[in-house]
C-alpha cells in the first residue's frame, strides 16, 4: 500500500476554553492517498473545517497525529507549520482569498515567492497554472475584475502551482453557481488524477459528489461513514455499514 | 523580483488618504527636524564665524575665556613674550568688544567692534563687496556688513557715522558677516578699534600665534603656558568648541533645538506607527492567508518594513525637498538653516529608523495573527 499524502491518526480538538470549551473532533483518522479526491460531508458545525485545518496543519491536534509524507508533525512550532504548510499543502478557500492588490498571475505567483523560487521560474510556472484552469486571458486582471468563478480557478491555480501533493479545498463551490461549481470541481476532479496529489473537499452541496473517488461523512466530530467509489458505484466501508448497524440498533 | 516590494507597494498605495496621513506625518516630522538641525548647525557656525576666519594656529586669552564674544583682556606685553618662544613666527592682537553707534538720523545702536591691524593680519573683514582693505586705513575708516545698513541707519559706502563720540565713515562693505546677537559687527583697525570700545593701547583680548610650518603645536603650547601666567592657549578647534559649548550647550539653546528635533521625531514615529497600524489591521486577512499558504512570519515581517520603508523614502524626498526650500529662503537672514550632506544623510537614516520602528507596532500584531481565520471570513 502506497504511503498517504496526508494522515490524521487519532485526532481529537477542543476548541475555546473553560465553560466554552468544545471538542470539535473527538477522535478522528483519516487518510488522504495521492490520485484521489476525497469528499468530507457533513452539516454545519460537524468538524469538518477542523479536519481540514488540521489536515493542513493550520490547527494541532489536542490529542493524536498528523503525519505528512510520512513525517509527522507533533511538537512542531508555527514556523515549522508554515514550512509543511509551504511545501506540501495547497488551499482553496470559499472566499478565494485572493490578495485584491495583485493581479491573477501574482496571486499565483505569490504561493511561489513564499517559497523562495526565482520569480522568472514562479512566472512560468503562474502562467501554465493559469493554463491549466482555462485563465490564461486573466493573466493580469485583479481580482476586482473577474468573476466568483474566475476568482475560484485563480485560487485553484494558486494552490497548484507549487506542485503541492494534497490540496485542500473548503466549500470551493458554496459562493458559486451550479455552471460555475460544476467547473470548478472538474477542475479538482482532473487535479486529482495526478498519482502524487491527494485532494480533499470540505462540502455540505451533495451535487459534487460525482466527481469523488471517496466520500467521508462526519459529525460531531467523529466521522461515521465513508464510501468508496467503484465501477459500480460506491462501496460502503466498514465504519459506515457499522454506523447504520447502529443506527439500525437503536 | 520578490512579490515582497509589490505587495508592500499595492499595500501602501491602495488607501492613498491612509498613505497621504502617512506622508504628512514623515514630512512634518523630518521637515521640524531639518529646521531644529539646521537651525543648529547655522547657529553654531556663526557663533565661531570669527574664529574660523582668522588666521591663528594658536589662540592665547585670558584664562576661563568662555567663548569669542567673552570682552576680557590681556596685557599687550604678553605678544612680546609669545614672540619670544621658539616656534612661534608671529603674534598679533586682536580687540573685540561693544560700543554704541550713533545713527546719523538719530538715536544709537549697539555694534561689536573687531579691531586688528589690516596689514599684519589677524581678524580683518572677508568678503568684501564693496570698498577696499586698504581704505581701512584712512583715518575714521570702518566696514561693516551691508546687510546691516538699515540697522545702522546709512546709506552704504561712504555714509558717516558716530562711535563714542568719533566720526567714523564706511569705506568697506562685507557681504554675509552676519552676527547671531544680531548686533551689527564693525571692523576697524586696532589702535582705532581700542579707543571705540575704550581699551586701554596696551591692552587686546586675543594674541592670534603663528607657528613655524616645523613647529609642533603642542610643544608651542606648552612652551607659550609655561612662560606667560594667566592665560589659556588654546587650538583654534578647541576655541570653536569651546565656543559651540558655551552658546549651544551654556545658555540651553542647543538643547532646546534638541528637544524640538526629538519631538519631532516622536509625532512622526507615532503618526507613522498609527497608519502603519490600521493599514496592517485592514489587510490583516491578507496576512492571515499569506501565513495560511505557508508563508513565514519574516517574509510578512518584510513586506510590512518594506512598507514602512518606502513611506520613509517617499517621505524624505518631500522632507528634503521642503527643507531645500528653507535653506535658500533663510540663507540670508539673520540665523540661517544649514543643511550640509552629513545632515541629510543623517535625516535620511533617521527617517528610515523612524519608519521602521513605527512598523514595530503592525508586526507585533501580525505575529498574533491565527492563520485559521481564513476559514471563518
Amino acid at each position: 500500500m502506497t504511503q498517504p499524502v496526508i494522515e490524521a491518526v487519532g485526532v481529537v480538538k477542543f476548541l475555546g476554553s473553560g465553560a466554552g470549551q468544545v471538542a470539535a473532533l473527538k477522535g478522528v483518522s483519516l487518510a488522504l492517498a495521492g490520485g484521489e479526491l476525497t469528499v468530507l460531508m457533513g452539516p454545519s458545525g460537524s468538524g469538518k473545517t477542523t479536519l481540514l485545518s488540521i489536515l493542513g496543519c493550520i490547527l494541532a491536534p489536542t490529542r493524536g497525529i498528523v503525519r505528512v509524507r510520512g513525517n509527522s508533525t507533533q511538537g512542531l512550532g508555527p514556523e515549522d507549520l508554515a514550512k509543511v504548510r509551504r511545501e506540501h499543502v495547497g488551499f482553496i478557500f470559499q472566499s478565494y482569498h485572493l490578495f485584491p492588490t495583485l493581479t491573477a498571475a501574482e496571486n499565483i505567483r505569490l504561493v511561489l515567492d513564499v517559497r523562495g523560487v526565482c520569480s522568472k521560474q514562479a512566472i512560468t510556472s503562474a502562467r501554465e497554472a493559469l493554463a491549466i484552469v482555462g485563465l490564461a486571458h486573466k493573466e493580469r486582471s485583479f481580482p476586482i475584475e473577474m468573476s466568483g468563478g474566475e476568482q475560484q480557478r485563480i485560487a485553484i491555480a494558486r494552490a497548484i502551482a507549487g506542485n503541492a501533493s494534497a490540496i485542500l479545498a473548503d466549500e470551493p463551490t458554496a459562493a458559486l453557481d451550479s455552471e460555475n461549481g460544476h467547473a470548478i470541481m472538474s477542475i479538482l476532479a482532473a487535479i486529482a488524477k495526478d498519482p502524487g496529489r491527494a485532494v480533499l473537499v470540505v462540502a455540505h452541496d451533495p451535487r459534487i459528489l460525482p466527481f469523488a473517488d471517496r466520500v467521508v461523512r462526519i459529525e460531531d466530530g467523529l466521522i461515521v461513514g465513508e464510501e468508496q467509489k467503484s465501477a459500480g458505484g460506491y462501496a460502503k466501508s466498514e465504519v459506515e455499514l457499522a454506523f447504520h448497524g447502529r443506527s439500525k440498533k437503536a | 523580483m520578490s512579490l515582497i516590494f509589490t505587495l508592500a507597494r499595492r499595500n501602501l498605495f491602495h488607501d492613498r488618504l491612509r498613505f497621504i496621513a502617512t506622508l504628512v506625518g514623515i514630512v512634518f516630522s523630518m521637515v521640524l527636524v531639518t529646521i531644529q538641525m539646521g537651525l543648529y548647525l547655522g547657529f553654531g557656525r556663526m557663533v565661531t564665524t570669527m574664529i574660523d576666519h582668522a588666521d591663528a594656529d594658536l589662540w592665547i586669552m585670558p584664562a576661563g575665556t568662555k567663548c569669542f564674544e567673552d570682552p576680557s583682556v590681556l596685557d599687550e606685553q604678553k605678544r612680546f613674550r609669545a614672540l619670544s618662544v621658539k616656534g612661534v613666527t608671529d603674534a598679533v592682537p586682536v580687540v573685540i568688544g561693544f560700543a554704541q553707534w550713533k545713527i546719523p538720523a538719530g538715536g544709537t545702536t549697539p555694534v561689536f567692534i573687531i579691531g586688528s591691524n589690516i596689514k599684519s593680519g589677524g581678524l580683518p573683514p572677508w568678503n568684501l563687496v564693496e570698498g577696499s582693505l586698504d581704505a581701512l586705513a584712512i583715518p575714521g575708516a570702518v566696514a561693516v556688513d551691508r546687510s546691516y545698513l538699515d540697522r545702522l541707519g546709512i546709506s552704504g559706502l561712504g555714509a558717516s557715522a558716530e562711535i563714542r563720540d568719533q566720526r567714523v565713515e564706511v569705506r568697506a562693505l562685507t557681504r554675509g558677516i552676519r552676527s547671531f546677537t544680531t548686533t551689527p559687527y564693525v571692523f576697524a583697525p586696532l589702535d582705532r578699534a581700542r579707543s571705540y570700545i575704550g581699551m586701554a593701547a596696551n591692552k587686546t583680548t586675543y594674541i592670534l600665534v603663528r607657528i613655524a610650518p616645523d613647529a609642533n603645536a603642542e610643544t608651542v603650547r606648552s612652551r607659550l603656558k609655561a612662560d606667560i601666567s594667566d592665560i589659556e592657549v588654546l587650538t583654534s578647534a578647541e576655541f570653536r568648541n569651546r565656543s559651540r559649548s558655551f552658546w549651544l550647550f551654556g545658555t540651553g539653546a542647543g538643547a532646546a533645538l534638541f528637544a524640538g528635533a526629538l519631538l519631532g521625531v516622536i509625532v512622526g514615529t507615532v503618526i507613522v506607527a498609527q497608519t502603519l497600524y490600521a493599514s496592517t489591521k485592514d489587510h490583516l486577512n491578507e496576512f492571515a492567508t499569506l501565513r495560511a499558504i505557508g508563508s513565514s512570519g519574516k517574509y510578512i515581517h518584510k513586506v510590512i518594513i518594506w512598507q514602512a520603508v518606502l513611506s520613509a523614502v517617499i517621505g524624505f524626498c518631500i522632507a528634503a525637498g521642503v527643507g531645500l526650500l528653507i535653506v535658500t529662503k533663510t540663507a540670508e537672514t539673520a540665523l540661517p538653516i544649514v543643511m550640509t550632506p552629513q545632515l541629510t544623510l543623517g535625516l535620511f537614516a533617521l527617517t528610515i529608523a523612524m519608519c521602521v520602528l513605527s512598523a514595530l507596532g503592525a508586526i507585533a500584531k501580525v505575529m498574533r495573527i491565527d492563520p485559521a481565520m481564513v476559514f471563518t471570513r
